[in-house]
């Protein structure tokens, strides 16, 4: 067989990445959501407090942020079970991964969404106020569905990132395809041409969800006309 | 220990040299120029060939930036480093052999030829944008291909690409940070060592996360100086 009886760790791996992946999508989506809200809203704190956030994480690189937060999740839990005296509680290396993908892409997240929502025309929020929606239903009825138009294009591009940044959490201990196609590699002799099947899971799991995309965008843009070229 | 200790014992190895070779900033701030520089001067043949109408010069550029873009880098260095370096074909010739046995002289392919393709994609879109008119009077001028490139498309497309590609120059420091994986002395490989020696977690990393913020605004105020050289002709006109 091709994988020479390494298929069905080599699944296993790419299992955990995609569900790595699409959990710290979520978390990264509601984070994002969260911080756009902050950084729109009319409490100079809140919009403060906002951009901090995503100056800093997009000036400091993902790796830092995620050994950074990894270690000190751990030496923090640590210290209040030292102080409540339990035992050591191990850090699951798989939620500290969906954590802190999902805190540094949320940053990303959060600058997508302002564009998009302030692309959206104030009008359309106000003509909705004035038929008497509320604000909540004004956003999710009028505002949402168009503001996604616009969002989309980036959330596919974080999308990727998110999908290529996960490849990092093999660095915190977590048996995801890195972790078990350099295993496969090391153990059968073969580390280049394992190295080359972790890298080939990669490039499909880009193509497949670059074809999500291009469906997605066709379908949050009906009733947008184009000019024929 | 606390933090003026510990800034007198490390300041040395994480601005600069660890006291047998560069290290930290110094390191990080090589390992980008040299990758920039790599990238910037392949991506241009590649971006215009990119945008060529015969398929078979324009396919196999699609390709290597498909490929590129579409797997991490961490894999990436993974391949050119461990990989190649298990292969016997290499280690037997003695060229390729002194190559690839340096964790540096992979991590600098690796990190080359995977910012070279997202430059080649972002000097493309920049090609492929410029208005057809400028280039329809070129050759109405008698200019050559060549001097078309040479004088009208590249000119602008290149101004046209600096914000973009002032991104991807930060998202390139950025990922120097995997080069200690190939244990290249950088930034975030002294910051490692640093929390193995001293336990001091938040500091060793946080030092390495400032600094790293520093460049990051250094390379973000030289951009803007360069965007308003370069495209001071794009900005929206007072009179």
């Amino acid at each position: 067989m091709f994988l020479e009886g390494f298929g069905s760790i080599i699944l296993d791996g790419t299992i955990s990445t995609i569900k790595l992946a699409l959990l710290s999508m979520l978390f990264s989506v509601v984070l994002g959501l969260i911080g756009a809200s902050a950084k729109l809203s009319k409490s100079r704190m809140l919009r403060n407090l906002a951009t901090a956030y995503t100056t800093l994480i997009r000036s400091v690189p993902d790796l830092v942020i995620m050994l950074l937060l990894f270690y000190s999740l751990q030496m923090g839990l640590n210290n209040i079970t030292e102080a409540l005296g339990f035992n050591q509680i191990d850090i699951n290396p798989f939620l500290a991964g969906v954590i802190t993908l999902g805190f540094i892409y949320g940053a990303y997240f959060t600058e997508t969404f302002r564009g998009a929502y302030q692309s959206v025309h104030a009008g359309q929020y106000e003509a909705a106020i004035a038929y008497g929606l509320t604000p909540a239903k004004a956003f999710r009825r009028v505002m949402f569905p168009q503001m996604m138009r616009y969002a989309l294009p980036g959330i596919g591009n974080n999308w990727q990132v998110v999908v290529k940044a996960t490849a990092l959490v093999s660095i915190i201990g977590l048996t995801d395809i890195v972790k078990v196609t350099q295993d496969a590699g090391k153990s059968s002799m073969q580390l280049f041409y394992f190295s080359l099947v972790g890298g080939l899971i990669y490039l499909a799991i880009t193509t497949v969800s670059n074809g999500v995309l291009v469906w997605l965008q066709i379908h949050y843009s009906a009733g947008v006309r184009k000019a024929d070229l | 220990m606390n933090m003026h200790e510990f800034i007198a014992q490390y300041w040395k190895a994480y601005l600069w040299t660890d006291g047998y070779q560069l290290s930290g900033v110094a390191m990080t701030l090589w390992l980008l120029v040299a990758s920039i520089a790599i990238g910037f001067l392949l991506s241009i043949p590649m971006s215009v060939a990119r945008v060529a109408k015969n398929p078979f010069i324009r396919g196999p550029v699609w390709f290597y930036t498909y490929v590129f873009r579409g797997t991490p880098l961490y894999i990436q260095m993974l391949v050119l480093y461990t990989g190649v370096y298990s292969l016997s074909y290499v280690r037997d010739q003695p060229l390729l052999d002194a190559f690839f046995r340096e964790g540096f002289n992979c991590t600098l392919l690796a990190f080359a030829l995977n910012t070279c393709a997202y430059t080649t994609e972002i000097f493309a879109g920049a090609i492929r944008a410029t208005p057809y008119g400028e280039i329809e009077a070129a050759r109405a001028y008698g200019l050559s291909s060549f001097k078309v490139y040479k004088r009208v498309i590249l000119p602008s497309a290149l101004r046209r690409a600096l914000p973009a590609y002032s991104n991807e120059v930060i998202l390139m420091l950025h990922s120097t940070t995997l080069a200690f994986t190939a244990t290249v002395p950088d930034l975030l490989k002294v910051a490692r060592d640093v929390n193995a020696e001293t336990y001091a977690t938040f500091e060793a990393f946080g030092v390495a996360a400032a600094l790293y913020a520093v460049m990051v605004f250094g390379l973000i105020w030289l951009f803007r100086k360069g965007e308003s050289r370069w495209l001071a002709f794009l900005k929206p006109q007072t009179h």
